[in-house]
């Protein structure tokens, strides 16, 4: 039975694990925005945050992935279930491209245009608002491109701990010996991390100031 | 009128210091009077602490001694956003805002202050003839504008919602000399028709000649003397016949003006 055959026929567990997979990214990923973005802000208006901030997330980043997972195993709530558990360590993995491109994009916004908007009037909000992260956003989103990209890898981590996801494929591949059904997580895996990057970096495109 | 102007001062700057939080003073014992409709021209070399003095006056920087008036009212009390409203601001670099067309970087202080979308585009309309610019620029961006053109749209957005104290900061320091002299010209005819109370800040001796009522020259953080142009070339004072002396070139301009 080649590859082709076994996607045919498992095509349903296939979809499923898939979206399985997206939905651990796309859960991660977003809440690994909602709090990345305001810290990046925070780190680029206070520089005293920074280097905590920054720091903290680089710490994370270090951690072992599988280690990771054990590390948030006694987590109540969190070490209840297996997606939450999978979810909160792939968002911590998210936290540093997103905290980092935030500070870089909003410190690396022409410091004339800067200066005339607070000589203009603008309140800091303001600032914020319509100059800097709307400059800042296409260095922003190439973090969050980033942290997508790492995150469709990592999460076929996830099946280790039960959260699903195409290690499933992978880790009963491993198991069985069988390269067919390693390849049938992996690919996916694989086009689902190139789809999100082209997307995202098409996207990115778009935005950036010119 | 010559009584108005002499009673009061528009901007006032009383025994001023400016200490940078490493301590290095960048200021020190400024008294200065601005009075209202006059281009007052700091004058001085690279790290007089001219753009210091300006940047005090929209209190982008607050004093750490003394204080600076602005319509009499000191900068530290005062609203620093309504005072930074009042105040038209032009810079160098001028700083246009690279994700706005044209239209939206003039128009943006009257849009944040409220105005109608319609009351905006005819003000734009205005300011851009005013400047010098074709109506038709409003829909382009900032990168596809040359120097000159950036700095009138610069100086357009100061402009906007009208305000009564202009501050320049070397705002033509950075075009070429032929932009420059032609912005220059513009500078003065837009004065006439406008009447604003300018503050400018060059390192070019033939600028501040050429569009001074009066030039104030500093050097080390210190106001060294406030002189209309006729009477700075002919100062006695060493540090004012140094700065002359150095733009030899300035004698031309200065016979001109001798002569109207």
């Amino acid at each position: 039975m080649n590859l082709y055959h076994f996607f045919v026929e498992n095509h349903e567990q296939v979809v499923e694990l898939s979206l399985e997979h997206l939905w651990l990214v796309g859960i991660s990923t977003l809440i690994a925005v909602l709090i990345g973005i305001p810290l990046g802000i925070l780190s680029a208006r206070r520089p005293v945050w920074n280097r905590p901030v920054l720091g903290t997330a680089n710490i994370i980043q270090t951690i072992p992935s599988l280690a990771l997972f054990g590390f948030l195993l006694p987590v109540p709530w969190i070490g209840e279930r297996a997606d939450r558990l999978a979810i909160l360590a792939l968002t911590l993995y998210a936290l540093l491209p997103v905290i980092r491109n935030t500070y870089t994009g909003i410190r690396s916004v022409d410091p004339a245009v800067i200066e005339a908007g607070r000589g203009m009037g603008l309140t800091g909000r303001q600032l914020l608002l319509q100059v800097e992260l709307p400059l800042a956003l296409s260095v922003i989103l190439s973090g969050i491109r980033v942290a997508v990209v790492i995150s469709v890898g990592l999460a076929t981590i996830a099946a280790a701990i039960g959260a699903g996801g195409l290690g499933e494929f992978i880790f009963r591949g491993l198991a069985m010996v069988n390269n067919q059904l390693i390849l049938a997580g992996a690919i996916p895996a694989a086009v689902l991390a190139l789809t999100a990057d082209f997307g995202l970096g098409w996207l990115e495109k778009r935005l950036r100031p010119r | 009128m010559e009584r108005t102007l002499a009673s009061a001062p528009v901007i006032e700057f009383r025994d001023v210091a400016y200490v940078l939080p490493n301590g290095k003073p960048l200021l020190s014992e400024l008294n200065l009077k601005v009075q209202r409709g006059e281009t007052l021209v700091l004058l001085g070399r690279s790290g007089s602490g001219k753009t210091t003095t300006l940047k005090l006056i929209n209190r982008l920087l607050a004093p750490s001694g003394g204080e600076v008036l602005v319509n009499g009212a000191s900068t530290v009390v005062t609203d620093v956003i309504r005072l930074r409203r009042s105040i038209g601001y032009v810079i160098q670099d001028v700083g246009l805002f690279p994700h706005f067309n044209v239209e939206r970087n003039i128009g943006l202080v009257p849009r944040i202050e409220g105005w109608e979308a319609e009351r905006i585009h005819n003000r734009v309309e205005e300011l851009l003839q005013l400047v010098g610019l074709e109506a038709k620029i409003a829909e382009r961006y900032p990168h596809q504008l040359s120097g000159g053109q950036r700095q009138r749209v610069g100086v357009a957005r100061a402009l906007a919602a009208d305000p009564a104290i202009l501050l320049m900061d070397e705002p033509f320091g950075a075009l070429d000399a032929l932009t420059r002299d032609e912005l220059q010209r513009e500078f003065l005819s837009l004065k006439q028709r406008l009447n604003k109370t300018v503050v400018f800040v060059t390192h070019d001796l033939r600028e501040a000649l050429r569009l001074a009522s009066r030039i104030a020259l500093m050097d080390a953080g210190r106001l060294i003397t406030v002189l209309p142009p006729e009477e700075f070339v002919r100062s006695g004072d060493p540090l004012v016949a140094a700065y002359v002396r150095s733009f030899a070139d300035g004698c031309d301009l200065v016979a001109n003006r001798g002569a109207s």
